[in-house]
């Protein structure tokens, strides 16, 4: 369908869907973001939801947004501010509202905002009838309860499921302002709906009756268009942070010839990863939802004592249970991975929010000397290579690796570039062989990495016994020698520290000299370097670099630092990284922290880029 | 080719074994020992999973694959090494406290899961490797260094949790009684699922004589019943005594006072496990306790064929996983 009003060209649009739990707003939100992503924009997401499945409906603690930006440019973040914001009820309103840009477009589900609802969202009077949000916004009343009723009416659904389908009426709107084709949205609802084809017409319906309301109604003067975006050649398709994990996880287990065991306990945002591994039995991958965290990092361990590629991925709460086991894994030196999705803390904390708050608890959170290999990925699609980084790193080493994931990269997405399966290296991993009975076997002998022998029960002649009580150089049997404990505890953390030779140098995104660096890590890559873009265009002496390789640090850091006067540390906790920058560079950086359970915006960055730079440099 | 026939010897680790003198986690090593070269398995096909505590230094003394884990956590490092193993012999071994309290949910969940191998529980009654704190198998009003004035806990019955989580093979055995502990240690390598063996073991430095009433041969044939399946429950110097259900409760009758059809006929095989729990929670000084094996269940399918099973399903039915294809499911675009 073409529509026959004005269609006015922008180079992006960042929009977002609030609705209650019970809304399907997330359900919209990933429709839209593939339909732009099939139409070739960069796109980059962000879904934000309570952690309550259903928390009362109406009430502000229900309301659930997705955020989208679409763009003709190459984009790093979902945006910070919104060109249009759809809200199905007054609570979404004003929990939304002050993220819409001025002049915006407020788009509102006049059904939904009744007295009954009033009262849930807990305002005195109907908030679109302010005189400030008729003056700020462009403010689009459409009764689009009434209208998907009447619409959907001939399918002769009972009117609780025909209200089902308003999300698909928003979403036919929506498309229709901005230009959207509705075929990928089709396809969606026959694969989906496809056994209830009642259902499935009905949503058809709606969606259709959407658009046309868009193309009639007079509140509509023109609609919007985004190009296509220059991306890099090659075939893409769009993925979740969580998912490109997963993915990354079955490619390492290929490229190494080795079936994968995933061990793991529900625990919100990592959970995803399980879902989608439990799908892909057919590469080899067992799945185990253990009895509770502890079990399912043990289990780990025990798939990894057997040979096996072994996987556990929790968050915060569940990788404090872990922490034990963790010790254990890096004391029998066996190669796993253990992934944290990291979320909002302390305890609980913020289930579905966003944070990076556990970056000394995987530097630091186990008992004795226990340094482990930590990498985080930068965004959805890295985390595709990271969790690919990461089996190679372990089984170089004979360490368990830890990924920092965080919520916002897991559940947000972005186009992804498919790498073709010979452009993948292969991982290559070897057992030692049998040997006669009798003949001597040291499971502690390292080589040049000081990584030990990955000797797999099974072998002939290699029978040896692992265990957390300190081991002796290398025969592996118990051993309280003093001098010995001191060469054990160094040579672990010299092997973890090696890493560093072998990791590629740190880049730096601008010159390598200048008034301000911004060192960041983790899942807040794209603002900081949308921010430093930014900073640049407008002339100011600013890089950026953003650390992928926490532990150990890419050997150039040090260096790297010096050529500015200034170095900025953004991140989504109270200073965690600075402190290790700190305490091994003796550089004094200054500290830019947010614990909100929201990612950054772009402005904040730049905001305190510019404000840094006017103030003097500390001596 | 035959297999080269191995002695017990051959299972001897070079490592010292360090328990206290008098131990009697040595005759379990020394029945270990005599009862593995009987079943014609490798020593690099066996594994020794323990947890923490005076019994879990069992692995560094066994000349096979093993591993000293953490606190009660042995059952998932064996559920992780099976499932992606299975043609390994794994066996756990455990005692009151790593199995029962810090561990008892990984107890539990093993249990119910049929994973396809063998614990053996090492219960001393007491915390050993602490020094001689209570546990929770101690009996209430047990002084120890934790409870100076008698513990307040109510102990827990390794078997009645074990037939609770509907275990597959769940027996009884003592240290003392070398000659059963190995036959009892034959039959749970032999069953396919989830074995428990629970050995009564003496700690004689710090719950020296626990259970003594069993132990001890003289006044074992009054406090033990040796369960046989298919057979009375008999016991007794003169084998004078027998167990009857009544009603819903057992009780203990003179033989010559009833006819042999009357007592209770051992049925390990039976899937319902009212009757078996009813054995387990017969204890001293009120009835006699049993031994043997007290539940032997077939045909239950085990965690590890099935993980494996659907691994091999997916592949009849989604076919071999292909990289390129799983990168390009869903909807992809090109661009030039």
């Amino acid at each position: 369908m073409t529509t026959k009003k004005e269609v006015k060209s922008v180079s992006g649009i960042t929009v977002r869907l609030a609705g209650d739990s019970g809304d399907g707003m997330q359900l919209l939100g990933t429709q839209l973001t593939n339909t732009s992503a099939l139409a070739g924009n960069d796109v980059a997401t962000f879904p934000d939801f309570p952690a309550e499945i259903r928390a009362p409906r109406g009430t502000r603690a229900g309301v659930s947004g997705f955020q989208v930006q679409f763009a003709q440019t190459e984009i790093f973040t979902p945006g910070d501010t919104l060109d249009a914001l759809v809200v199905m009820n007054p609570a979404a309103m004003v929990t939304n509202i002050q993220d819409l840009r001025k002049g915006g477009i407020l788009i509102a589900n006049e059904d939904g905002f009744t007295e009954k609802d009033f009262k849930l969202a807990k305002v005195d009077a109907n908030p679109l009838d302010a005189t400030v949000i008729n003056d700020s916004y462009r403010l689009i009343k459409v009764p689009m309860t009434q209208l998907t009723r009447t619409a959907v009416s001939e399918h002769g659904l009972s009117p609780k499921i025909a209200d089902r389908c308003k999300n698909f009426f928003a979403m036919g709107l929506v498309y229709w302002l901005f230009g959207r084709s509705l075929d990928p949205t089709l396809r969606f609802i026959e694969n989906k709906f496809g056994r209830k084809p009642d259902v499935a017409s009905a949503n058809v319906t709606a969606l259709r009756a959407g658009w046309a309301y868009g193309e009639t109604t007079e509140a509509f003067g023109e609609s919007y268009q985004v190009d296509a975006a220059d991306l890099k050649p090659g075939t893409y398709r769009n993925i979740m942070g969580n998912q490109a994990l997963a993915l990354g996880l079955v490619a390492a287990s290929r490229l190494s010839n080795k079936d994968m065991f995933y061990g793991t306990y529900p625990i919100t945002p990592a959970s995803d990863i399980l879902h989608e591994l439990t799908k892909h039995k057919n590469f080899g991958v067992r799945t185990f939802q253990a009895e509770d965290e502890i079990s399912a990092m043990c289990a780990t361990i025990g798939a990894a004592f057997g040979g096996t590629m072994a996987v556990t991925a929790s968050s915060g709460p569940g990788i404090a249970l872990k922490a034990e086991a963790m010790g254990l894994g890096m004391m029998l030196e066996l190669p796993m991975i253990v992934i944290n999705v990291q979320r909002g803390g302390p305890s609980t904390g913020l289930p579905t929010k966003t944070e990076q708050s556990d970056l000394l608890q995987a530097m630091f959170g186990r008992n004795g000397e226990s340094p482990l290999p930590i990498i985080a990925p930068q965004s959805p699609a890295d985390c595709f290579d990271m969790a690919i980084e990461a089996w190679r790193i372990a089984t170089e080493c004979m360490v368990p690796v830890m990924i920092l994931s965080d919520g916002y990269i897991a559940n947000g997405s972005e186009p992804w570039k498919i790498p073709t399966t010979d452009s993948l290296s292969h991982i290559k991993i070897e057992h030692p062989a049998g040997i006669e009975a009798g003949e001597p076997f040291l499971p502690y002998l390292r080589d040049e990495n000081l990584a030990r022998p990955w000797a797999i029960p099974g072998t002939e002649g290699l029978m040896h016994r692992l265990g957390g009580l300190e081991k002796e150089n290398e025969t592996g049997n118990v051993s309280y020698d003093p001098a010995n404990h001191q060469f054990m505890v160094e040579t672990r953390a010299a092997k973890v520290a090696n890493i560093a030779d072998r990791i590629p140098d740190q880049e730096v995104f601008g010159e390598s000299s200048g008034d301000l660096l911004v060192l960041s890590w983790g899942g807040t890559y794209g603002a900081c370097h949308t921010a430093v873009q930014r900073c640049q265009q407008a002339g100011h002496r600013v890089s950026h670099t953003h650390l992928r390789y926490i532990n150990p640090f890419p050997k150039n850091l040090g260096e790297l630092m010096k050529g500015f006067d200034r170095v900025l540390v953004p991140e989504l906790n109270m200073g965690q990284l600075r402190m290790l920058l700190r305490a091994k560079y003796l550089v004094d950086c200054i500290g830019f922290n947010k614990v909100q359970g929201k990612p950054f915006a772009v402005s904040e960055l730049i905001e305190q880029i510019e404000a840094q730079l006017a103030s003097p440099v500390a001596a | 080719m035959s297999l080269p026939v191995l002695k017990a010897a051959d299972f001897a680790s070079d490592q010292d074994v360090r328990w206290c003198p008098g131990c009697g986690d040595y005759a379990i090593l020394a029945q270990m020992k005599k009862v593995l070269p009987e079943l014609g398995v490798p020593r690099e096909k066996i594994v020794f999973i323990s947890g923490i505590g005076c019994s879990s230094r069992f692995p560094y003394y066994m000349n096979t694959y093993g591993m000293h884990s953490i606190h009660g956590r042995a059952p998932t490092f064996a559920t992780g090494l099976k499932s992606t193993r299975p043609d390994l012999m794994v066996w756990v071994i455990t005692g009151d406290g790593d199995a029962l309290s810090i561990g008892g949910n990984h107890f539990i969940h093993v249990l119910r899961r049929n994973l396809d191998i063998n614990i053996v529980l090492f219960n001393n009654r007491i915390y050993g490797l602490t020094k001689g704190q209570y546990s929770p198998t101690s009996s209430e009003g047990q002084v120890t260094k934790s409870t100076p004035m008698g513990s307040i806990d109510h102990p827990l019955n390794p078997l009645s949790v074990a037939l609770a989580a509907e275990a597959t093979f769940v027996a009884r055995t003592l240290d003392a009684h070398v000659k059963h502990l190995g036959t009892v240690l034959k039959r749970a390598s032999e069953h396919k699922g989830t074995s428990l063996v629970e050995v009564y073991q003496n700690c004689n430095v710090f719950n020296d004589g626990a259970m003594a009433y069993a132990q001890e041969k003289k006044q074992r044939a009054d406090n033990v019943v040796e369960l046989e399946h298919g057979k009375p429950l008999v016991f007794g110097k003169e084998n004078e005594k027998g167990i009857r259900l009544v009603g819903n409760h057992l009780e203990i009758v003179n033989r010559s006072d009833v006819q042999d059809d009357d007592l209770l006929i051992h049925d390990e095989k039976d899937p319902n496990p009212s009757i078996q729990m009813m054995l387990a929670r017969m204890r001293y000084p009120e009835m006699p306790e049993p031994i043997g094996v007290l539940r032997q269940v077939e045909g239950v399918a085990t965690y590890n064929d099935q993980i494996n099973d659907q691994v091999a399903l997916a592949k009849q039915k989604q076919g071999e996983g292909e990289l390129e294809k799983l990168f390009h499911s869903g909807d992809t675009w090109v661009v030039n």
